[in-house]
């Protein structure tokens, strides 16, 4: 099957071509940053973790929302879903490998990352990251390439896969489980501290992610033969306007609870985020429009009008996927470690190299999406899905 | 007749196990080898839990910053501000992110966020309190550590294994006194005058302070202990009649964030 | 061409086609390239005299050591056979457990330091530890950060640690 990424149209290869020059570019300044040391971002001793970490947490949202077409289809047999569960599955082939090549690009040592391999640590939350993570990957390649496979050849696919996508059912909470407790079981960080950590991270991530996967069934219906249907994008809105309001309410939940109790060690970050601390506000008009945007977002979704056009539903899910990725990438770090544990201000900003880099890694993840959705919508258009 | 693809499949995947198990078969091979017997040190100094408790009436700005250097000097700790080659000078904001400290200074407030209030003593107010690695009982940068890289010894001290750490700064995250240092770049080129009996670190790595187990295992006091000429007091506290229970015994004494049960083992009295 | 596939889906009969190589040329001239590439090393080298490695035991404080006292702390040909094993083992050793004393297996006592013992009596990296190393193209990462200079007050290793 995999013979049908390597012929295409020349838009195609063009998008191929254009995904390769960025790999190499971003794979030039790994290189410099392989040799010079992680100095060449924008990261310090009190913002440890910074861009590469922040994409990480943002696409193990997006990779995990491939259960919102799955679920339907095979746990409560809504039928519509089983032309897209595909399009589900090789997203989060994608996204899962993107953030375990954001961990790679992140890792001091490189060259020792077999050693959480070879000395397990079952209290350390980051081994069940990479377990989890790894675990998802080969789950979601399995299934999708299966079920495709069998797909093209008319056949029922093999009663053993029916396991698998139980099992695939639960594990993709699980890894944005996982992720969050990275951040929420931290005692000197209060802004990650607290216990709607995971379900923020699960709110945001099922609106990011089916936002992502109906702009490119959209996509797909303008460039391909094969349709996704009009229905499936209608049920994929539907979850991303229930998903965007509760990721909305998540977060005046938690100004409330910060805000109300006046605790200082918790209200300065958010203070830095939104005002700015100690005369320092980059993020400040980020975190405003992020927030701003996403609400305005949410109020839009719940209109049938807005959410039936499916230019303004186009849009409106941009502005979705822009703020989440706003708000969980840059925000969720920078203000967790501003102000530092000693309540010192100290800004981070992520530099070329490191936008470059990450560029790069996106350029990869993008080129293996646009691989596995050229196969799978080639194999619909073969047998006239 | 020979054996089928199932019997064939199952041997292959066992020979691999053994195969892989290769460091268990040589020592089977050269039994003894690895086996040396190790005995104790003649004279360490052990203790069942090491403290320290920091004496801030005898502690002056001079004598903490003659503390710093003498760790920093012989731990081979990076001076961003001091390079080697004039030409590898850095900016400032380069300065602060890169920087590496094992012991340093801060004022009442960043050492102690929380316990701030508007109006304190003159002599707080204008207090450097000598700030450090707590060797928590309970570390949270241990817990978190994927490679156990940072592992908590028998007799308290929070070390670092070099040779395993992988970079991921998890532990950097995880410890709220922001107490660990990580080497953004190469730290030699900022290395004035390389101390022979302790190595240096390469890019990729954490550090922080390790109690000087070094030479705590040679019989020795820490640096620091030694230089604060009794300002620092360290010594075991499961010892009754150590020098730190004495300490604790006949001083009020706080400790950082003690609200978030890493239960740090470094006290200050005020 | 005649309607070979049989009413099961499956060639009966072999098709007749032609004997041709389609893609001749690029493929001749891909293998050729593959053969030039991956023989590479055997032909630019060809001619190149190598000489094989000559460690230097030429110290001072090897020097100053009795003939019958020139003993590494283990015999010379296991350390050739597994220094880089034992190094391991030091290093997990005074790491991981804080013990700073080995007692090999003729019952002398070393500290386990790479700098401190091993080049000790080695301190002639270059002419020693880097011969062997070059002429098998082996880059050990120790260097980075162990010095590769032993303190001046160097002590014996072989001496009992006091």
């Amino acid at each position: 099957m995999l013979e049908n990424a390597l012929v295409g149209s020349r838009r195609y290869y063009i998008l191929v071509g254009v995904l390769l020059f960025i790999m190499a570019v971003g794979t030039y300044f790994y290189l410099r940053q392989l040799s010079f040391g992680l100095a060449i971002t924008g990261m310090g001793r009190d913002v440890s973790w910074g861009f590469y970490i922040a994409q990480l947490t943002y696409l193990v949202g997006v990779a995990a929302s491939a259960v919102m077409v799955v679920l339907p289809y095979y746990l409560h047999d809504y039928k519509a879903f089983g032309r897209i569960t595909i399009l589900g599955e090789f997203l989060a082939v994608a996204a899962v490998l993107m953030c375990l090549l954001f961990v790679v690009v992140d890792l001091g040592r490189p060259d020792r990352m077999l050693n959480i391999i070879k000395y397990p640590t079952l209290n350390s939350v980051l081994f069940w990251d990479m377990i989890v993570l790894n675990t998802y990957l080969l789950l979601n390649i399995v299934i999708g390439w299966v079920i495709l496979e069998s797909e093209r050849n008319e056949v029922g696919p093999p009663k053993w896969i029916k396991p698998l996508i139980f099992l695939s059912i639960p594990w993709a909470p699980s890894i944005h489980t996982v992720t969050a407790f990275l951040y929420a079981g931290l005692p000197g960080r209060g802004y990650w501290l607290t216990a709607i950590m995971a379900p923020r991270f699960l709110s945001s991530a099922f609106a990011a992610g089916p936002s992502l996967l109906i702009l490119l069934a959209l996509l797909v219906r303008k460039y391909t033969k094969f349709d996704p249907g009009k229905e499936q994008i209608q049920s994929l809105a539907k979850i991303v306007t229930y998903a965007i309001l509760i990721n909305v309410f998540f977060f005046f939940c938690e100004v409330f609870t910060v805000f109300y109790s006046q605790i200082p060690d918790h209200m300065l970050h958010f203070q830095y985020l939104f005002q700015g601390l100690d005369g320092k506000a980059r993020l400040v008009p980020w975190m405003w429009f992020a927030i701003g945007g996403m609400s305005i977002a949410a109020i839009l979704m719940v209109f049938p009008k807005i959410r039936r056009n499916e230019t303004t539903l186009a849009l409106t899910c941009g502005l979705i996927i822009l703020t989440t990725y706003i708000d969980k990438g840059l925000g969720l770090m920078t203000g967790g470690f501003v102000p530092n544990p000693l309540e010192k201000v100290v800004e981070y900003w992520p530099t070329i190299p490191e936008l470059l880099i990450t560029l790069g890694v996106y350029a990869i993840g993008f080129l293996v999406l646009t691989v596995l959705y050229k196969v799978a919508v080639s194999v619909k258009e073969e047998i006239k899905a | 007749m020979g054996i089928n693809r199932r019997e064939f499949i199952r041997l292959a995947g066992l020979s691999t196990l053994f195969g892989l198990g290769g460091r268990a078969a040589w020592e089977l091979l050269r039994p003894g080898q690895v086996e040396a017997a190790l005995k104790a040190l003649p004279k360490p100094i052990t203790a069942k839990r090491w403290a320290m408790v920091v004496d801030m009436r005898k502690l002056d700005d001079a004598t903490a910053q003659r503390c710093i250097e003498v760790c920093h000097r012989i731990h081979n700790v990076p001076d961003f501000a001091k390079p080697v080659n004039p030409k590898d000078a850095v900016l400032p904001e380069d300065k602060v992110r890169w920087e590496v400290k094992w012991i340093w200074t801060d004022p009442f407030h960043n050492a102690f966020p929380g316990a701030h209030q508007e109006f304190t003593s003159e002599r707080v107010h204008h207090m450097n309190f000598l700030l450090l690695c707590n060797h928590c009982d309970n570390p949270p940068c241990v817990r978190v550590c994927p490679t156990q890289a940072t592992f908590q010894r028998a007799d308290g001290v929070v070390m670092m294994d070099m040779h395993r750490c992988i970079g991921c700064r998890y532990c950097m995250a995880g410890c709220p006194f922001s107490a660990r240092s990580f080497n953004w770049r190469d730290p030699r080129p900022f290395i004035k005058a390389e101390y022979p009996d302790y190595p240096t670190r390469e890019a990729g790595m954490v550090e922080k302070c390790d109690f000087c187990a070094k030479l705590l295992a040679k019989g020795q006091m820490p640096a620091c202990v030694v230089e604060s000429k009794g300002a620092l007091v360290f010594g075991d506290l499961a010892d009754a009649k150590s020098p730190v229970r004495e300490a604790l015994k006949a001083n009020f004494t706080i400790r950082r964030k003690p609200h978030l049960g890493t239960n740090p083992q470094v006290y200050y009295i005020v | 061409m005649a309607d070979y596939k049989n009413e099961f889906g499956w060639f009966a009969e072999r098709p007749q086609v032609e004997k041709k190589i389609y893609n001749m040329y690029a493929i001749f001239i891909g293998l050729a390239a593959f053969v030039i590439l991956a023989t590479s090393p055997l032909w630019l080298n060809a001619g190149r005299d190598i000489p094989p490695p000559k460690p230097s035991l030429d110290t001072p404080v090897i020097q100053k050591l009795a003939k019958k006292d020139r003993q590494c702390v283990l015999p010379t040909a296991e350390m050739r056979a597994i220094h880089m094993q034992l190094l391991i083992e030091w290093r997990e050793q005074v790491v991981r457990t804080g013990n700073r004393v080995w007692v090999s297996p003729s019952g002398k006592k070393f500290e386990p330091s790479l700098t401190n013992t091993c080049l000790g009596c080695h301190s002639n990296k270059a002419e020693f530890c880097d011969q062997c190393h070059n002429y098998a193209a082996v880059t050990p990462n120790c260097w980075g950060c162990h010095l590769d200079k032993s303190p001046k007050k160097g002590k014996m290793a072989q001496a009992e640690v006091k």
